[in-house]
């Protein structure tokens, strides 16, 4: 009997002992988590596109992490789904429709081009601009910084002669994809 | 350092893992010697010829270039100049499909050839000796060299190094089969690639020159070994044939047993590693001057009827050199659809080179080999379905492996696009060998695969980099922006602010100009009070004077008169006083002097005019009373006559003075608008000002 009772006691005293210590260590060694903003942050294609709805990929991600749906990025596409459920822990369902990319202009990477003829230096799009690509001033000919355009199609719609319009990258040597069946069909041509 | 040296020379090489056997085909052209091709009829020059960047055009179309001259030119230490291969006219520069597996265009100088083949202006240096480090090296980077041995990194910058070199290692392993251009230039141009050496050596000051070389080439070996008998530094170390023997980090690894760690340069173990066809290049430009303008081309395959070695000028197209060594053009019946008119043509060797879109593709600095192969020696260049099949887990790729990678393991991340794995199974410790592809039972393009997902991963940095980029901009905006309006908000607190206390300086301080309008302000107000008191006050006062005039009137009345009459006359009286307007009942005033005086005060705000005017109606309508009182006397009936007609005098009188009054009134809103203006306008009001001091 009195053995059981030095064994309940040895234990009880050695788990208040340890739980004490964890308690301690969790205080004092705290270690702030990188916050799931900043983690959805970097999962999102920073185009700045605003087409989610939120004024860029920041407020986005701060909306997901409040329980925004995760599937209205539509330059991320599906990847960026599968990340953020992977991250997030939730299911990944398919991209909202609403969200969908614009099928017209292909599944490449596209960037603004100002017609520069026809530009009225109205500074609109300049001010639509999120990334602060586009170069000029008032009554001046205004331009895309094409290495800063991220295709996010806002500078488009504000234009009032309609001088703007989203033309896909050119293929180069340095962005250029080895692609076996492409290389196969042209040199049949 | 000294156990190495020692085991070199007892030529006791290291040996790296795995590697491959391939059948050599090195016979096909090692016994032919380098043949002179005659000009072709346009060079076709791509801008960038190597790894880093294009330079700026020095020419344009239409212009008449020598044999030498610079045709771009760069501030970009990674850009190194395109030179002319032989004279002739510009005659377009545009973009032209060029020697690389994509196939794509790029920007290119086509050069109509005159056929005079005329030098530019050549400095010959006797003695290189004399010049000096940063001479050669300008001298390198202005003649436009990069490495030959195929990746094309630009020279000038490899031989420019600080740190201290214990090995210079020459690369003439030419591992590849079929290849044999480095083993006839080291036959032909041996002295002049020991000058290479020689120059290398005084810009790097290695403790000891190796020359890797593959014991397939007896003949270059010879040469090599003859022209370096009396330089004690250089060592010609033969070694065993093994493909790769000739990629940097395996060279390194059979000459020295030296590891390069995985991400790091030979430079940073001491180690500088050049092609010996660079080298050559190298005297070529110090001694010689002459730039960059031609290399050693073997075009070979069954394919071609006089395999041989050539010296092509850069810029030639493929075409030119299958011509002038017999190019058999295949025709293959049993495809008909479409029809194969000419059979594959594969730049660079059987293992690393890629198939060329078309045969105006132009030779530049890395393009070592042409190959024309036939059907029965080279099916898989015909075919381009893939045979591939499942693979089978042999493990050979990784055997035969020089870099001790796990191909399988690779192939299968590659195809599932698991970045993350490839980068974990040191995907760009790969070197595209070819040697886990050529030992595939399954035939599966193993590199093909490697290749695609370095590209896809260069791409995802590069995007990755962009989206950071773009992030950092998207922030900078939004606090700008955020910056922007708070000082927008601060102005205009400040502003108000500024108003606010301006205002309160202003009512402060009455000489100010400012104050004048608060001034004048005050003073119409003050005269609209004084206008309100003066009608107020007058009319009490009409009201007490028509009230006394009545009873004087009746007491008059019931003295003398009936009391009917009298009654009659006050309802009279009554009704006018009713009636009467403000200003008439002045006039009924007993006691001028007095009515005068009440006048005087609360009209002095008036014009004088206006006074003028009233006091002439008063007067006048004072005339009249006067009169009337002498004549209501007389009789009753008389009087009551009489009082109609001063009544009706009365009304004139009345009438008279309203329209005086009216009129001083616009008179004085005139004058109090023309003042307000005055005052606006910043200017002294003495007489409006001294009025209204003297109604104060």
């Amino acid at each position: 009997m009195i053995n059981i009772l030095i064994a309940i006691l040895v234990l009880g005293f050695i788990s208040a002992l340890f739980g004490a210590l964890l308690g301690y260590a969790s205080v004092r060694f705290h270690v702030e988590g990188d916050p799931i903003v900043e983690q959805l942050d970097a999962l999102l294609p920073q185009t700045q596109c605003g087409q989610c709805g939120y004024p860029g990929c920041k407020p986005y991600a701060e909306a997901v992490a409040n329980g925004e749906a995760i599937n209205k990025c539509a330059p991320g596409g599906e990847d960026t789904i599968k990340k953020i459920a992977n991250l997030l822990g939730v299911d990944v369902e398919p991209i909202d429709e609403s969200h969908e990319l614009d099928s017209t202009l292909g599944n490449g990477p596209t960037v603004a081009f100002i017609i520069e003829e026809d530009c009225i230096g109205c500074t609109k799009c300049i001010q639509a601009c999120p990334v602060d690509a586009i170069l000029g001033a008032a009554k001046q000919m205004h331009t895309i910084i094409i290495d800063e355009c991220t295709g996010c199609d806002l500078c488009v719609a504000p234009c009032p002669v309609d001088c703007i319009e989203m033309r896909p990258i050119p293929e180069t040597i340095q962005n250029w994809q080895w692609d076996l069946n492409k290389i196969a069909v042209k040199q049949l041509d | 350092m000294e156990s190495i040296i020692e085991r070199i020379l007892q030529n006791k090489f290291w040996n790296f893992h795995g590697g491959i056997h391939p059948p050599e085909q090195k016979t096909l052209t090692s016994g032919k010697p380098i043949k002179q091709l005659p000009l072709p009829k346009q060079l076709i020059l791509p801008l960038q010829q190597h790894i880093g960047r294009q330079g700026d055009l020095l020419v344009k179309v239409g212009d008449k270039v020598l044999k030498g001259q610079a045709l771009t030119q760069s501030s970009n230490p990674m850009a190194v100049p395109v030179h002319a291969p032989t004279s002739g006219t510009i005659s377009a520069i545009r973009k032209s499909a060029i020697a690389h597996p994509s196939g794509l265009s790029e920007l290119c100088i086509f050069i109509d050839v005159d056929g005079d083949d005329t030098w530019k202006t050549r400095e010959i240096c006797e003695d290189f000796t004399k010049l000096n480090k940063q001479k050669i090296i300008q001298k390198i980077a202005d003649a436009g060299i990069a490495g030959m041995g195929g990746a094309g990194f630009p020279t000038h910058i490899k031989v420019n190094t600080k740190p201290e070199i214990n090995f210079l290692i020459i690369n003439a392993a030419e591992c590849e089969p079929y290849i044999t251009a480095d083993d006839l230039l080291m036959c032909e141009q041996s002295e002049a690639i020991i000058d290479g050496i020689k120059i290398l050596e005084q810009l790097l000051n290695p403790a000891f020159i190796l020359i890797g070389i593959e014991d397939n080439k007896p003949r270059a070996i010879k040469a090599l070994q003859h022209a370096t008998k009396n330089i004690e530094k250089i060592s010609v170390c033969v070694l065993p044939t093994k493909y790769p023997t000739g990629g940097e980090k395996q060279l390194i690894k059979i000459l020295t047993g030296k590891e390069v760690k995985s991400g790091t340069l030979p430079i940073h173990s001491g180690i500088v590693v050049q092609n010996v066809a660079t080298c050559f290049a190298i005297s070529d430009a110090v001694i010689n001057d002459i730039p960059l303008i031609r290399r050693v081309v073997t075009v070979t395959g069954q394919a071609v009827s006089k395999p041989q070695n050539v010296w092509a000028l850069l810029g030639t197209p493929v075409n030119h050199l299958l011509e002038h060594t017999g190019f058999v053009t295949e025709h293959d019946s049993s495809k008909a659809n479409p029809p194969v008119t000419s059979p594959p043509v594969i730049m660079g060797g059987p293992l690393m080179g890629f198939s060329i879109l078309n045969e105006f593709v132009p030779i530049v600095k890395t393009s070592n080999c042409i190959l024309a192969p036939s059907r029965a020696e080279m099916p898989s260049a015909f075919d381009n379905n893939s045979s591939e099949v499942e693979c089978i887990r042999c493990g050979q790729c990784a055997d035969v492996c020089p870099s001790q990678l796990l191909p399988q393991e690779l192939q299968w991340s590659a195809k599932a696009k698991d970045h993350q794995q490839l980068n974990k199974l040191n995907l760009f410790d790969c070197i595209d060998c070819g040697a886990c592809a050529y030992v595939c039972p399954s035939k599966i393009p193993l590199v093909q695969y490697y290749r695609i997902a370095k590209a896809e991963i260069r791409q995802q940095q590069q995007l990755d980099l962009k989206a950071e980029k773009a992030k950092s901009r998207f922030e900078a905006r939004k606090l700008r922006l955020e910056k922007d309006k708070n000082a927008r908000e601060e102005k205009h607190k400040k502003a108000a602010a500024a108003r606010k206390i301006a205002m309160s300086k202003r009512s402060a301080d009455g000489g100010s100009a400012s104050s004048a309008v608060a001034a004048a302000l005050a003073r119409v107000k003050a005269k609209k009070k004084a206008k309100s008191n003066d009608e107020l006050s007058v009319f009490s006062i009409e009201k007490a004077e028509s009230s006394s005039v009545l009873s004087v009137s009746s007491d008059e009345v019931t003295d003398e008169k009936s009391q009917v009459k009298a009654a009659i006359a006050r309802a009279k009286a009554k009704r006018l006083a009713k009636k009467d307007d403000v200003s008439t009942l002045k006039v009924a005033n007993k006691d001028s002097e007095e009515k005068e005086k009440t006048i005087k005060t609360v009209k002095t705000v008036d014009d004088k005019k206006a006074k003028i005017a009233a006091a002439v109606a008063k007067a006048k309508a004072k005339a009249k009373k006067e009169q009337q009182p002498e004549q209501s006397l007389p009789s009753s009936n008389e009087k009551e006559v009489k009082a109609t007609s001063t009544k009706t005098d009365d009304k004139k009188a009345r009438i008279a003075a309203a329209v005086a009054k009216a009129k001083a009134k616009a008179k004085a809103k005139k004058t109090q608008e023309k003042d307000q203006l005055a005052v606006m306008s910043n200017e002294a009001h003495a007489p409006f000002k001294s009025s209204n001091e003297e109604s104060e």
